[in-house]
């Protein structure tokens, strides 16, 4: 069996949603980028307009609907495609893939396998076995070791804006987090390295159930003060989850953490901060879900998150708060009034 | 090493020369020798063993003079002196290593020692001392072993093998050694602890089946870096190896979990070297068979428990003295383990690249899905095979993890260990409120079980156990399917049967009685890291 000598350095993005686009432009400014969409009739219609949406695509960008093509061509790969689709895409993906790839997701969310014939008992709860980020999704579908995960404050569309802003590459190899750098840095955008894969990669994901929190808040007509509570409470919510679930606490006080907070928890460009939003005005979820392009990670964060929170025995007052409103068993209003009677003892006990 | 020794030696020095100067480690050269000298003075000083050299001290208080001398040189030229010294502690590591292995009397002396040991299995057992002379060797209902043994025959002969077994006796060596003979596997080269040499039993059986030496005393980055080398081009001339990943025995009784990442990165070294200079790699593919290792009981378990808690959650100084201090209590040893009945089980894992991917019986390394993998693959970017230590870093902690997992699917049950295990359990269970040490001291009344509860938790797990088996994550042994008093009775008449006091025993009422809480803890240990508790 001979191995593919990579020597046209294509770079593929798989997944056009408005932040696979956003990054496949950024890589596109320093190298030939392949994008991958999946459904036939958009990557015509994307490859004719030269555009995808409001974005407009760069014309080292070229479209492909064959995951082949992204396998055979690119020796490094970023999937930025929504969890629910994810584990799904990287098994079609699997069999192109060599050991020599190296693939670094854009993903912020979780997948969930209950596999067939097993049953979730008090002797069997939703654990860590169950529940996988997406870098451990790769490892587990593919042959591909060299994974690393994007991870920061990246608002796509002020990305498109070619505003300032800064990102994590994480992975537990250098030459992962190198090769993230070299693409994606430029004078505008600051790429830092960090070793705690699965550190960062929750903190992407748990910073969506904060997200939706504040978003009910501002949708409450409530003042920046609340805000702050919400988000400072929060973020000693994701290090009790994050602890819990292999990442560390230094994770959490850097960009992909505190930043990531900062920036989604205050922007209205935010989905998770907008369905929050639009639940404390009055909409029903479904809705909200249905008139929305893109998926809003949150929701399936919260649900996963609160029945993790519970086989750990570890407390999440927000996360639980926010789960029973969107089961329908609480008001915002109410969940507000259970909220500020919630008896805590110190503010940061985790350091 | 089929070539000379010494120019064997000579490559390993010239290539952990090399990686000493390219090494950034945030010290000088300077710095690094006169750290290692100072810290051999210490050592030669405060722990000498019979096997180191009569100059020991000497050498090192002699280097550390030359450094302080250089003060007056210029820079170069004390560049040059630090060069030669290095060169000649490399010399002295490199030769120390080694050891006095022969390769020309080699094959002879292995025949010889391993015909031998079975002439004295065979004498002890039934037979009586004429049986020296009997050619009859039938040791199958003492030492089981299963496994993927027709893959490690073919596998040997299509590469290199490096065998990684579970590590609980000092007896391991010599079974391992008896093992490949008795399979009829090439000649492997051992990574065997410098203490064993001082014993002249173990010295004898070392040197002659091609041991080469460890120090575990010795930490200096000279040292690890002329080991490394050594096994490193050992490997890559395709000299089948044998080493413990866990380096010293369990001293907890557990399964290894953290392995010693230093010999294993060899194999990963090896095989990328061997991928970027030689003209056939495919002919020279590195595999690594994991194979677990099961007794009744294990001789030294009563002072390895003792270290493992009086030290439990530090690490501590290797101790040499335990129950195989004299070559005379070993022979004894061996005489009487195999006159009593008791049972040795030898799992051979499936081999696995130096990714921990499985291979095939043609040394084709397979992904999850059972498709092939070109495993030069992983050492690659950009289409070349490149150099990338904290890559290799990193793959070796998979490997790691991979052996672990392996060791745990392998391990075969023992209804001892199993015995051990249901009785720790259920007291821990009935006092909830005490921590490890509070349940070791429990008072003599506490420590009746009585047998139908026993037999109930026994039964439970004895179930999970053999689910687990069905489902290919644990292997059990044959007894473990007699009916389960049976399987009890077996369990607790061979726990620990040496021991002056074997942990468990019944009462005149039938009733289960600890007597050791210690060795109890020790064997239940060997079970840990299944979540069999939830079963009970």
């Amino acid at each position: 069996m001979s191995s593919k000598n990579t020597s046209d350095k294509v770079v593929g993005v798989i997944g056009a949603g408005s932040f696979g686009t956003a990054i496949a432009n950024m890589l596109a400014e320093k190298t030939d980028v392949l994008l991958y969409v999946r459904d036939k009739t958009k990557a015509e219609e994307f490859e004719k307009n030269r555009a995808v949406g409001t974005h407009r695509l760069s014309d080292r960008i070229r479209i492909t609907n064959q995951l082949s093509d992204i396998g055979v061509q690119c020796e490094i790969i970023f999937p930025i495609v929504p969890s629910a689709n994810f584990r799904e895409m990287i098994r079609n993906l699997a069999p192109h893939l060599k050991p020599y790839h190296i693939l670094i997701h854009g993903t912020k969310g979780l997948d969930m396998t209950v596999p067939e014939g097993e049953h979730l008992s008090k002797k069997n709860p939703l654990s860590r076995k169950h529940v996988k980020t997406m870098s451990e999704v790769i490892l587990e579908e593919t042959t591909v070791l060299r994974v690393g995960c994007l991870a920061g404050p990246n608002l796509a569309k002020e990305i498109e804006e070619k505003q300032p802003a800064a990102a994590v590459v994480a992975s537990h190899f250098e030459e992962v987090i190198d090769q993230g750098q070299k693409l994606l840095k430029n004078d505008r955008f600051l790429v830092y390295g960090s070793n705690d894969l699965i550190g960062i990669e929750l903190c992407g994901v748990l910073k969506n159930i904060i997200a939706i929190g504040t978003g009910m808040v501002s949708g409450m007509g409530l003042g920046e003060n609340s805000r702050a509570m919400l988000i400072s409470r929060g973020m000693v919510e994701m290090v009790y989850i994050g602890n819990a679930l292999g990442g560390n606490t230094k994770a959490f006080l850097g960009l992909a953490g505190v930043g990531d907070l900062v920036a989604t928890c205050s922007s209205k460009l935010s989905r998770n901060f907008t369905v929050g939003f639009r639940m404390a005005k009055g909409e029903s979820l479904d809705d909200i879900i249905q008139s929305m392009e893109e998926v809003a990670e949150g929701v399936n964060t919260i649900k996963i998150i609160d029945q993790l929170a519970e086989s750990y025995n570890i407390r999440v007052p927000i996360t639980e708060t926010l789960h029973n409103i969107i089961k329908g068993e609480m008001s915002v209003k109410e969940a507000y009034a259970y909220f500020m009677k919630f008896p805590f003892r110190s503010e940061i006990d985790f350091i | 090493m089929a070539k000379k020794r010494d120019e064997f030696i000579q490559l390993v020095v010239e290539e952990s020369f090399d990686n000493m100067l390219l090494l950034k480690r945030g010290r000088t050269l300077r710095e690094e020798i006169e750290m290692t000298a100072y810290r051999e003075k210490q050592r030669a000083k405060n722990h000498p063993w019979k096997v180191d050299p009569k100059d020991d001290y000497s050498f090192w208080d002699g280097v550390q003079q030359r450094v302080v001398k250089l003060d007056g040189l210029g820079k170069k030229e004390q560049n040059d002196c630090l060069k030669d010294i290095l060169r000649e502690i490399l010399n002295r590591y490199g030769n120390e290593i080694a050891g006095n292995f022969n390769p020309s009397h080699y094959h002879v002396a292995r025949a010889v020692v391993t015909l031998g040991f079975g002439r004295l299995l065979n004498a002890a057992r039934v037979k009586g001392p004429w049986s020296l002379f009997s050619n009859q060797l039938d040791l199958d209902d003492k030492i089981h072993i299963k496994g993927e043994v027709d893959q490690l025959r073919k596998l040997a002969k299509l590469g290199t093998v490096v065998m990684v077994p579970t590590h609980f006796s000092n007896i391991d060596s010599v079974l391992i050694g008896w093992i490949i003979q008795f399979l009829g596997l090439p000649p492997f080269i051992y990574g065997a602890g410098l203490n064993l040499f001082n014993l002249k039993v173990f010295s004898y059986f070392m040197n002659s089946v091609g041991a080469y030496k460890v120090d575990r005393r010795k930490k200096n980055s000279i040292y690890l870096e002329c080991l490394k080398s050594y096994s490193t081009i050992a490997l890559r001339e395709g000299c089948h190896s044998l080493f413990f990943p866990g380096g010293t025995r369990s001293r907890s009784g557990r399964i290894e979990k953290a392995l010693k990442l230093g010999l294993l990165g060899t194999t990963i070294e090896a095989q990328r070297q061997i991928f970027q200079f030689e003209e056939n790699p495919e002919e020279k593919k590195i595999f690594i068979v994991p194979v677990t290792l099961n007794y009744h009981f294990v001789l030294e378990a009563p002072s390895l428990i003792n270290d493992y808690l009086k030290s439990k959650g530090q690490e501590r100084y290797y101790e040499e003295n335990d129950e195989f201090t004299t070559s005379f209590k070993i022979s004894t040893f061996l005489m009487k383990f195999f006159t009593k009945g008791s049972d040795i089980s030898v799992s051979i894992g499936n081999a696995l690249d130096v990714l921990g991917n499985e291979v095939n019986i043609n040394g084709r390394s397979l992904d999850k899905n059972g498709n092939e993998i070109d495993l030069k693959d992983y050492f690659k970017s950009n289409g070349e095979v490149t150099e990338d230590a904290q890559r290799e870093q990193e793959y070796n902690r998979i490997l790691g993890k991979k052996i672990v997992q392996e060791f745990h699917k392998h391990n075969r049950v023992f209804s001892s260990h199993l015995v051990a295990f249901t009785a720790f359990r259920i007291l821990e269970r009935k006092h909830t409120s005490l921590d490890l040490y509070g349940l070791l001291r429990l008072s003599d009344e506490e420590l009746i079980l009585p047998y139908e509860e026993y037999k109930e938790g026994f039964s439970n797990l004895l179930d999970a156990l053999r689910a687990m088996k069905d489902a290919g994550s644990v292997g059990l042994a044959d007894h473990l399917s007699r009916e389960k008093d049976e399987v009890i009775k077996h369990g607790i008449k061979n726990l620990g049967m040496y021991h002056a006091q074997p942990p468990l025993k019944f009462s005149k009422s039938g009733d289960v009685v600890i007597r050791n809480m210690n060795l109890l803890y020790y064997y239940h240990n060997r079970l840990d890291g299944y979540e069999l508790e939830k079963y009970l």
